[in-house]
């Protein structure tokens, strides 16, 4: 027996004696590990809301007079075509290889064909690559097909190296579903797309959900991809976040206040669904 | 007349649900046939151009396919820009490594408690890995900032203020040593990822095993290290793969701390700087066909034992 965990693992509470009291001290290094996570996200915030006046970096640590929106205003002017240029392939880019994942997942894990034990792992080896062995004939064949500078080349690019990571969580989402579905189906005459319209689409909402946040979640964050694919008008918020806080123009209270607008569309996913991206995460090491 | 007929369609019968299931698999075949031709273009299809690329005398922008054998590799091996990509790398993976494993598996023992305030705890350890590494990276370039004097600021600033001079650091800019500080934000970002591997993984054990080891008479402590821990040997494994294979790759977050630095370049950031800035498209080739074999190295093997262990079960 080993200890490999899932998510579902994760969120069941164990019981515990009632004779082992709830030892205070043990908050002590909780607290401080808090205050690790937290330093960030109060130096983004403190400083995004502090007027350009009370600005100083002897002062940064210095909680606001008050609520002002100077430094986001700025941040905003600064980034806003580039947050729409991040909506505009990531969401496409998500819903895409996560549809693209699904077929992939119930085909191997329910169509078995013969080499499908090979094909899944040369697909899931496309997760761990570093794409540095790929970007030269990836921009040059990005260029050949007329979409560099753009955002659809990016579109393209992370459907393509989303799809192992998909084709995985869906794979292991279906096996788990048992195979009587399917034979119950395939008894009544429906064939491979009937069983899967009508049997496992449905069932496979909370999949959806898990790929869609973490391939969201991907994109949204991806830098590598996004500075050798895309030309000013194309750049992506990270990008143009580097290049703000690159330049010497840009104070960094403004720095910080983009900084906190580029994450807040991950945030608010993770405030929200933060269950299911766990999920993902888990899936993405190979446990789900 | 009528049992003739009826032997007639018995006898058809079969031969169409065969022909059924065998139009299934072509569309089975057909479904997933677009993802997979995509993937063997562009993972093993690049992965041959980029070797491709690696053996020629590719510089400038336009193409040149010369044959010139490993020259660019053993250019590289001599390269003292990357001899210091390689210690770098080195240093950043070793602190980077274990200062996740440590605090992970820490906080986990911590939250595997039975504490009020698990969930919170939990959801606050993790949300770092919600956050793209430029962002994070953008934040602690202004924490670990090292300026001195009235430029003083960031975690610098809070240590003079509580008089823990000591602790006031030239982080990233300390010669020799400044990759591991880099190693700081990664960690921030990543520990809490680790930390829900280990929960995920002490909550699996089964909570026999530890009633046993109770009977027995043996304490938590001892609980921990005798029977937790061998257990949580597969955990420790899966974490060092993905963590080990994000140092080998580590690229953005560096860029965003340090911008392009000589004493903290790492082989992904030489290589995108020498191929897009330099055009020197056979060595930027090298490199990245370097990384994939050491990120190979390390996830071929675990690919191939997870695999075989699942066909097994």
């Amino acid at each position: 027996m080993t200890a490999t965990g899932t998510a579902a693992d994760l969120e069941t509470r164990v019981y515990r004696p009632k004779k082992r009291k709830t030892k205070l001290w043990l908050y002590v290094p909780l607290v401080m590990a808090s205050i690790f996570y937290l330093i960030p996200m109060y130096i983004m915030l403190a400083t995004g809301f502090k007027s350009f006046d009370e600005v100083s970096l002897r002062t940064m640590w210095n909680l606001p007079s008050g609520l002002s929106l100077d430094n986001f205003k700025a941040a905003w002017d600064a980034l806003s075509p580039n947050v729409w240029n991040s909506f505009k392939f990531v969401v496409p880019a998500s819903i895409i290889s996560a549809m693209l994942g699904s077929l992939n997942g119930f085909v191997l894990a329910k169509w078995k064909f013969k080499g499908a034990n090979v094909i899944f792992p040369l697909i899931l080896f496309g997760m761990f690559i570093p794409y540095q062995a790929i970007l030269i004939p990836l921009v040059e064949f990005i260029r050949s097909i007329n979409l560099f500078g753009g955002v659809w080349g990016l579109m393209l690019t992370h459907i393509v190296y989303g799809l192992p990571i998909t084709t995985l969580t869906f794979r292991n989402f279906y096996a788990a579903l048992p195979d009587d579905l399917v034979e119950a189906s395939k008894i009544d005459g429906a064939g491979l797309l009937g069983t899967y319209r009508h049997i496992l689409l449905p069932l496979s909402i909370p999949a959806f959900v898990v790929v869609l946040i973490w391939q969201f979640t991907a994109a949204w964050n991806d830098f590598l991809f996004a500075v050798v694919l895309t030309s000013n008008e194309g750049w992506p918020v990270t990008v143009a976040l580097n290049n703000l806080a690159g330049s010497q123009i840009i104070e960094w209270n403004v720095q910080m206040a983009a900084s906190f607008l580029a994450a807040v569309p991950t945030l608010i996913i993770y405030i929200f669904l933060g269950r299911y991206f766990l999920r993902g995460m888990l899936a993405g090491a190979l446990k789900g | 007349m009528s049992l003739t007929e009826t032997t007639r369609t018995t006898e058809t019968r079969p031969p169409r649900r065969r022909f059924r299931i065998r139009k299934d698999k072509v569309l089975a075949v057909a479904l997933i046939s677009p993802s997979i031709i995509a993937l063997l273009i562009f993972v093993y299809g690049f992965i041959a151009w980029s070797g491709r690329v690696s053996v020629s005398a590719w510089k400038g922008l336009l193409p040149d396919y010369t044959w010139v054998g490993l020259d660019n590799y053993k250019n590289l091996f001599v390269d003292p820009r990357f001899h210091i990509d390689i210690r770098n790398t080195v240093m950043f993976t070793v602190v980077f490594v274990l200062g996740c494993l440590i605090i992970g598996l820490a906080l986990a023992i911590l939250l595997d408690q039975g504490l009020k305030g698990e969930a919170f705890f939990r959801s606050l350890f993790l949300f770092p890995m919600a956050i793209s590494f430029i962002v994070t990276g953008v934040v602690w370039r202004w924490l670990m900032n090292p300026a001195t004097g009235d430029r003083t600021s960031g975690l610098n600033l809070i240590f003079q203020s509580l008089g823990l001079d000591s602790l006031v650091s030239s982080w990233q800019a300390t010669p020799y040593w400044g990759m591991a500080f880099i190693a700081i934000p990664a960690i921030w970002q990543m520990s809490g990822y680790t930390m829900a591997l280990y929960l995920a993984g002490l909550r699996s054990i089964s909570e026999e095993l530890k009633e046993a080891a109770r009977v027995d008479g043996a304490t938590e402590l001892q609980i921990y290290r005798r029977v937790m821990l061998p257990q949580l040997r597969p955990v420790t494994l899966t974490a060092l793969i993905i963590l080990g294979h994000i140092s080998l790759k580590v690229f953005d977050l560096i860029i965003a701390v340090a911008g392009k630095q000589y004493a903290l370049d790492v082989p992904a950031i030489y290589m995108w700087q020498t191929t897009f800035d330099g055009y020197f498209f056979g060595r930027g080739a090298a490199i990245g066909i370097l990384l994939l074999l050491s990120v190979g190295v390390l996830v071929v093997p675990y690919l191939w034992y997870t695999q075989r262990q699942e066909r097994g079960t």
